[in-house]
């Protein structure tokens, strides 16, 4: 039997690769999303062939179900199609080929030269072979013992972002009529009743 | 043929590369470079499963676990600033931000 595994890696990110240049390049900011969901997925399916299931899941729910909705939602609510997407994208190309050509070669200078060392193999805190449980599995024992005060710390972090991005996006409109239940229970009866005594024969 | 180490570490350099590429070449709106940052942290969780993999230690996954959860963070508090941003100016073109400065 054929052996799949590297037909479908390097299509995965043969198409990892190319959608995350077109998010980069892409004239229409909507686009550029739709091909970030499509870099998630693939890199989703990276993780699937390095047998991280569950992260593979959680980039597919958190990515793509949360953060890249997310910023769909932000790109069509701020409305940015028009004048200013063609103005002055020309000078800063070059710095970026120049930049993003010279930490390429620093990155696969280090991929050529690096080593791992003989003693590394021996360091490991959770190892992954003979493993009798599944990835998820796993991933909970480790998380909720050993790294208990992170995963309380992380949580904090969201609750964090959650206020923070509350109370900077709330907006207190001017003007917008809303029932205020307070002032209704504080009415007394002297301050919204006034009888008048009206003589008979006249109007009010 | 087999995949080795070395191959997802290619991948992760070559996308870590997209996504400086993209901060510099884009000039348009912020949220494209919002998006390159999180091409960057995909780049750093691919490094970490791969050696996670490699050496056969859990713990890069917890740690691509930690990453997955600050990019969230950090996209939803990046996306609620150009909210307001936007309402403020009208556009979030990049070329204006220096008028942050105080």
């Amino acid at each position: 039997m054929i052996n799949i595994a590297p037909i479908l890696f390097y299509v995965f990110s043969g198409v990892l690769l190319s959608a995350s240049l077109m998010v980069v390049t892409a004239r229409n900011t909507v686009h550029g999303v739709l091909f970030l969901i499509v870099a998630f997925f693939n890199a989703a399916a990276l993780f699937l062939l390095a047998h991280a299931e569950f992260i593979a899941m959680i980039l597919v729910v958190v990515y793509v179900g949360a953060v890249a909705v997310l910023f769909l939602f932000v790109v069509m609510m701020l409305n940015l199609e028009g004048g200013e997407m063609h103005r002055g994208i020309k000078g800063y190309t070059f710095m970026g080929v120049l930049i993003g050509g010279v930490l390429l070669v620093e990155l696969l200078l280090m991929g050529l030269s690096w080593y791992t060392a003989p003693e590394a193999f021996d360091l490991t805190t959770a190892p992954t072979s003979g493993l009798k449980i599944t990835n998820t599995q796993a991933l909970g024992n480790l998380l909720y013992t050993h790294y208990a005060l992170g995963f309380q710390g992380a949580g904090l972090i969201l609750l964090i972002a959650m206020i923070g991005a509350i109370v900077l996006t709330l907006r207190h409109r001017e003007g917008v009529r809303k029932q205020n239940i307070r002032d209704q229970q504080e009415r007394q009866v002297r301050e919204s009743l006034r009888l008048i005594d009206i003589p008979s024969g006249s109007g009010v | 043929m087999i995949i080795t180490l070395d191959h997802y570490l290619i991948v992760a350099a070559l996308l870590f590369t997209i996504g400086s590429f993209g901060i510099f070449l884009n000039r348009r709106n912020v949220i494209v470079i919002l998006m390159s940052l999180e091409l960057i942290l995909l780049a750093v969780n691919i490094n970490f499963i791969a050696f996670s993999q490699s050496l056969g230690d859990l713990v890069g996954q917890v740690f691509t676990f930690f990453v997955l959860t600050v990019a969230a963070a950090e996209s939803a508090i990046g996306l609620a600033i150009f909210v307001v941003y936007f309402r403020n100016r009208g556009d979030i073109y990049v070329g204006d931000t220096p008028i942050m400065k105080g």
